[in-house]
């Protein structure tokens, strides 16, 4: 069929008759949170119960010398306690690392720790019992000898000669280097008109999920099925390493993901004590339920973020960007994390740090080094808000030295929106971004002008305002480029099945999943409005192995983009299905009728021909009334991954407004704005909320959360009340627009706006604070931005 | 008259959602653990478990307060009201249609104590600022939203009862 | 993170309740609004065997005048105490300290009687007291006492409290026509525990103060009274009261910020303070 044939008959995505597309329609399944009624994995009931609660270390790193399990199990309520070395019996230990990360190294790492322990939380004994309380009873009565060993803490002397390696047989404590040179580099710099550099601290942080981490196993013997409850973002995956790891075959692992309670990249990665948690259940031959409680998030939930980068900008004296060169150093505690390792964070550092910009000379190292502190890996907005940093604030710096607006300069820099398609300096292949266009619409939705002179009035009274900007690249939409091309079982394609029932009702299967952010309410507006029935007709299931295609599941912001594709794919193909029977049932051109608000219609001029009710009935209960040779397929699968690009990736512009207390060091959030090009939107209710709270999570690492450790390796916050998560109170409100550059890749044309706030905001803040410090000759480079710092930055303390 | 000797379990009752029950709870036991497994209000969230949070509130004797900072034994004779019995009674509905409408909510897990909070402001507060929700709300703890969109929600109820009084 | 057994006694007396007390010793702890106590169970931070719930004892609530002293029940919930007519009419500074403790949930719960008892350096309560030379009246098995609040902080939840006795009333003398008070606290996020609090009190004498009393809070293992830096308050010399704060003064060692900085921003919370006061009024933060 041609495209203008397509078109006439409604076919293309965007044409679509009463189309959902674009519209702020409410998530079908809030309704269901705002009642109480989600099902997380605690709510979640099961027979016969049992509780397992984990010892954790209260070392740094230790060689465990003895532990005495008699006195617990004699302990009320306790089912069983079990050591590392008895659980290896059951679960194989794993290495986090992958192909395409030449030089990744690691060590195995098991479900509980064998003979020594790594970091402060790592755990390496269980006890089962009847309740979660009489389990933590029973963890006191555990008599355990350890032999401390030296700790490495501090990333900066990892590698010294004289730092022992906490992996004896790796030698050091290197896990990976990556080494780019683009460009003349040094000559670049030689030639420079003005030089900018600094050093940037990145506070090491962490998810923070309202609900906890939470697993509930249970192996049925007698089917030969083990069913998995988890808050979890990628249940195939999961499968996937249950299988491998418990030596079980595919079809004896269901995993289920439903209602999950907040993730952000925390709730994908393989925990020890998830994988016990799963092994003891095969143990024990009855369902075992592990939920963490806060202070184990802190200790045992993947950390990020630990970065230290210096770095410097070469620009000419009509303030061309010339070059960037970019060092960077990152802890990510003893273990690189299975099985997307902790390289990744390092690796994106490198590939996204100066994205937007023009210049054709780079130059990065990054390192990343093991250390006795919680394991690091994937959390929202991998790299980017570090990448976005680094690039952003030298072009501020630059910009002063030069004597340029903060708009002009990044206007003067960015890749032209005209030059796409074009490869990054850094090698990542772009298909079309919006940079120009999207200053352009920030500068005028947040009266930029009428900003600064407001800022210069204040200024005359001792009010110290600054004004910051941040642009920003983010990658969505990953092929296998991302994991499998390493050799990570884990899937870059995505499915949906699509079934019309009897009353015309359709349900959808999906392998995305949905934590909150509204995949499943896009997938039923895509599936809507391919099939052609009104939005309360399509039911979406996902996040179950068992019931769905198979998939990646969500993460890297690709619930949309991927997800959404197949989901359009399925219905388009289901609705030719149903037109094709329809036609032979009315014995039309099916290429003349069309599906609309829930009945087969002709096409040119909209006349109901017959309710899909109606076709139903006929199909399902009377079948010997059809045309002789006619089989209905009233199911539809497709499947789908980008192809054309390793990643989709998308751009955007933020810009922050706040006051710094100079007497106090306090800074105050007075206004945050985000412009962002995620191609097609698809909900604009969802895409902007996705979008303010990433950037409530970028302002959290800027100003508030810090995971702090002393010098033995003791996590020194880590409960609620003491490590800083970004509340309403001090948290702005958040204007949000859209440039829209649909992806060519996909009829969709969606790209993933997951990432975006998180990526830019951290960036914009410490510019806005900078910008209010510069008049007092002071500037912070070191995040979180406490009052500390803005106090030492002023020389007051 | 000597007093009672301490017990590591008592019976209680109270009213629950309108329902006057019944139950034995050990001491030890926080009222939201109970509401969760006695009575499977699953509704009733757990997020830290010391009271930072706020994913726990419930409304007892009309007010809000952290079910995970309040014994169980401790709400024998008292009033309690979890999300579920506010949406049973319908006391809610509007709250939760500008949630709805607005996307106030992702995970939904902080969402039945936001609203808890929200209906004590409400309850306080005929025309609240924004500044004045974002205070009430700045002991709950949202990790999707950035709240803003919280902030519109409860704003909008509160408009919208009093457009409904001025019009009564 | 569940909490570890113990057993649970309510009283219906206050005679019921101190008996309960001394019959189980050190092993019996009070319970009020549990809003920190709660919080240590859970976190099996503290293990007591027996816990006294004070929550049905009657006459330990509300607050009352008679004659210059207004007299706040142990177990008057915090946003209880800050919303009274009497408070907001004679005791302003509470008033303006109670929207800072903690969130509208902790505030319905805990109790100011509560918060003397456990005396965290870092709240609002014991610091006010303080300010307005409040008196803590104690119960114990035999008598009842009364501390100056000024004796009663002993140190990092430390407090003048004897084994068996418990707080049953906070008395507030009314201050003086001509009493001004000022208010104010840093802290990162609304609600948490303050970097640097000053709650304070004193009398206009022309165009100066007198009778200043600086109730520091966070800056110590206790609130600290700053008489130092009040005298040189009262005698104009404000530079002098910030200089003199860093012998008074002695900010914890905290992960998140050095001691440094708090003592600093008690001097600049001391010179808001100062001003504010100084202009007048009564002002709070």
């Amino acid at each position: 069929m041609s495209r203008d044939t397509m078109e006439a008959a409604g076919l293309t995505f965007l044409e679509r008759p009463n189309s959902y597309i674009g519209r702020s329609v409410p998530r079908p399944n809030a309704r269901r949170l705002l009642e109480g009624r989600g099902t997380y994995v605690d709510d979640v009931p099961a027979a016969r119960l049992a509780h397992v609660a984990f010892l954790r270390s209260p070392h740094a790193h230790a060689r465990i010398l003895s532990i005495d399990t008699t006195a617990a199990k004699a302990m009320p309520g306790v089912v069983a306690v079990v050591t590392g070395a008895e659980l290896a019996t059951l679960c194989t230990p794993w290495v986090g690392v992958l192909g395409h990360f030449k030089g990744l190294r690691s060590a195995p790492q098991h479900a509980l720790a064998v003979d020594r322990v790594a970091w402060v939380g790592e755990p390496f004994c269980a006890v089962v019992a009847r309740s979660r309380a009489e389990a933590e009873d029973a963890l006191g009565a555990i008599a355990v000898a350890f032999e401390p060993l030296p700790a490495v803490v501090d990333m900066e002397t990892a590698l010294d000669p004289a730092t022992p390696a906490i992996h004896a047989e790796l030698g050091d404590n290197l896990a990976f280097e990556r080494l780019l040179d683009v460009g003349e580099v040094d000559a670049a710099f030689r030639d420079a008109a003005v030089v900018v550099e600094e050093t940037f601290h990145f506070g090491r942080h962490t998810g923070v999920c309202l609900e906890p981490r939470a697993i509930l196993a249970d192996w049925a013997a007698a089917d030969g099925l083990l069913t998995v409850h988890h808050s979890f973002q990628a249940p195939h995956m999961m499968q996937d390493i249950l299988c491998k790891h418990l030596s079980l075959p595919e079809h004896a692992v269901r995993v289920i993901c439903k209602d999950v309670g907040g993730s952000f990249g925390i709730k994908v990665h393989i925990y020890p004590d998830e994988m016990a948690t799963c092994a003891l259940a095969l143990m024990l031959k009855r369902p075992v339920k592990f939920v963490a409680d806060r202070l184990e998030s802190f200790q045992s939930d993947i950390h990020a973020r630990d970065h230290r980068v210096s770095a410097r900008m070469a620009f000419s004296d009509s303030g061309d960007i010339l070059a960037l060169e970019i060092d960077d150093l990152t802890g990510i505690g003893p273990y690189s994390v299975y099985p997307r390792t902790s390289a990744v964070e390092a690796n994106q550092v490198v590939n996204l740090t100066g994205g937007p910009y023009r210049h054709q000379a780079y130059r990065a190292r990054a390192r990343v080094v093991l250390q006795n502190k919680a394991p690091t890996c994937q959390y929202r907005a991998v790299g980017h808000p570090i990448a976005t940093m680094v690039a952003e604030g030298l072009v501020d710096l630059g910009a002063a030295r030069l004597g340029l607006d903060p708009f002009a300069i990044r206007e003067r820099n960015v890749i032209p929106d005209d030059a796409y398609p074009c490869a990054g300096v850094s090698g990542i292949k772009l298909e079309q971004l919006s940079h120009q266009a999207a200053l352009a619409k920030l500068k005028a939705m947040m009266d930029y002008d009428a900003l600064r002179a407001e800022q210069a009035a204040l200024r005359a009274r001792g009010i110290h305002r600054g004004i910051g900007l941040a642009a920003f690249i983010e990658i969505t939409n990953p092929s296998a480029a991302f994991y499998g091309v390493g050799g990570a079982r884990i899937s870059s394609q995505d499915g949906c099945t699509i079934r019309l029932d009897p009353q015309g009702g359709v349900v959808a299967s999906v392998s995305v999943t949905e934590q909150g952010q509204g995949t499943e309410g896009i997938i039923a507006q895509v599936v809507a409005t391919a099939v052609g029935v009104p939005i309360e007709r399509v039911r979406v299931i996902s996040g179950d192995t068992q019931a769905t295609p198979y998939g990646g599941g969500t993460w890297a912001s690709r619930g949309a983009g991927i997800g959404g594709e197949a989901a359009w794919q399925a219905g388009k193909a289901l609705r030719a299905n149903v037109v094709a029977v329809a036609g032979a049932i009315l014995q039309l051109d099916p290429g003349r009728l069309d599906i609309r608000n829930g009945a087969v219609v002709d096409a040119a001029t909209g006349t109901e021909r017959m309710p899909l009710s109606e076709l139903g009935r006929i199909v399902y209960f009377r079948p010997d009334t059809l045309p002789p040779g006619l089989q209905p397929e009233f199911v539809a699968t497709r499947h789908y991954v980008p192809k054309d690009y390793p990643f989709a990736f998308t751009n955007g512009v933020q810009a922050s407004y706040v006051e710094v207390d100079v007497e106090t060091g306090f800074v105050r959030l007075l206004k945050h704005w985000c412009v962002e090009d995620c191609g097609t939107v698809l909900n604009p209710l969802l895409v902007d909320e996705q979008i303010r709270g990433g950037i409530v999570q970028g302002i959290g690492g800027a100003l508030f959360e810090h995971c702090l450790y002393d010098a033995e390796g003791q996590l020194l916050n880590g409960s609620m009340a003491s490590y800083l998560v970004p509340m309403a109170g001090e948290m702005p409100d958040i204007d949000v627009v859209h440039v829209v550059s649909a992806t060519a890749t996909s009829e969709i044309g969606a790209k993933g706006a997951g990432e975006a706030g998180t990526a830019g905001a951290p960036a914009a803040v410490v510019n806005a604070i900078n910008d209010a410090l510069r008049p007092l000759d002071a500037r912070v480079a070191r995040q979180p931005v406490t009052p500390d710092v803005v106090l030492e930055a002023l020389g007051v303390i | 008259m000597a007093p009672e000797a301490p017990q590591r379990e008592r019976a209680i009752a109270f009213t629950l959602n309108g329902e006057s029950v019944r139950c034995r709870a050990p001491a030890r036991t926080h009222l939201g653990d109970l509401l969760r497994h006695e009575f499977g209000l699953t509704g009733v969230h757990l997020g830290c478990e010391h009271g930072v949070c706020g994913a726990c509130t419930v409304l007892v004797d009309g007010r809000a307060m952290r079910a995970c900072l309040m014994l169980a034994v401790q709400a024998d004779g008292a009033t309690v009201e979890t999300v579920e019995g506010l949406t049973e009674s319908g006391r809610i509905r509007d709250l939760q249609d500008a949630f709805h409408a607005r996307n106030a909510l992702q995970c939904g897990y902080c969402t039945p104590g936001m609203l808890v909070t929200a209906v004590e402001l409400l309850s306080e507060a005929v025309a609240p600022s924004r500044e004045e929700i974002r205070d009430a709300i700045s002991g709950n703890y949202c990790r999707c939203t950035g709240y803003h969109a919280i902030v519109d929600a409860i704003s909008t109820t509160a408009e919208a009862r009093r457009s409904k009084e001025a019009a009564e | 993170m569940k909490a570890p057994d113990f057993a649970y006694a309510r009283p219906a007396s206050l005679d019921e309740a101190l008996a309960l007390l001394a019959a189980h010793g050190e092993d019996a702890v009070p319970l009020a609004g549990g809003q920190s106590l709660v919080t240590t169970l859970n976190l099996r931070l503290s293990a007591p065997s027996v816990l006294v719930d004070l929550n049905a004892v009657p006459g330990l609530s509300g607050v009352t005048q008679e004659g210059d002293v207004v007299r706040i029940g142990a177990m008057t919930r915090h946003r209880d105490v800050g919303v009274a007519e009497i408070v907001r009419a004679r005791l302003p500074l509470l008033a303006a300290a109670m929207p800072h403790i903690a969130h509208p949930a902790i505030r319905n719960r805990g109790t100011i009687g509560g918060s003397m008892a456990l005396a965290d350096p870092a709240t609002e309560w014991p610091a006010c007291c303080l300010a307005l030379a409040a008196t803590i009246v104690l119960r114990g098995p035999r008598e009842e006492r009364r501390v100056a609040a000024e004796d009663f902080f002993q140190g990092l939840y430390a407090t003048a409290l004897a084994p068996g006795e418990i707080v049953v009333a906070v008395e507030v003398p009314v201050p003086a026509p001509d009493a001004v008070w000022g208010f104010d606290e840093l802290a990162r996020r609304r609600g948490d525990y303050a970097l640097a609090g000053l709650a304070a009190t004193a009398r206009r004498r022309g165009p100066g103060l007198t009778a200043v009393r600086l109730a520091f809070f966070g800056l110590a293992d206790r609130p600290v009274l700053a008489r130092r830096a009040a005298a040189a308050l009262e005698a104009g010399d404000l530079k002098g009261a910030q200089v003199a704060l860093a012998d008074e003064l002695d900010p914890p060692e905290d992960p998140g910020t050095r001691p440094e900085t708090r003592l600093h921003l008690a001097r600049v919370i001391l010179g808001r303070v100062a001003g504010r006061m100084l202009e007048g009024g009564r002002h709070g933060a």
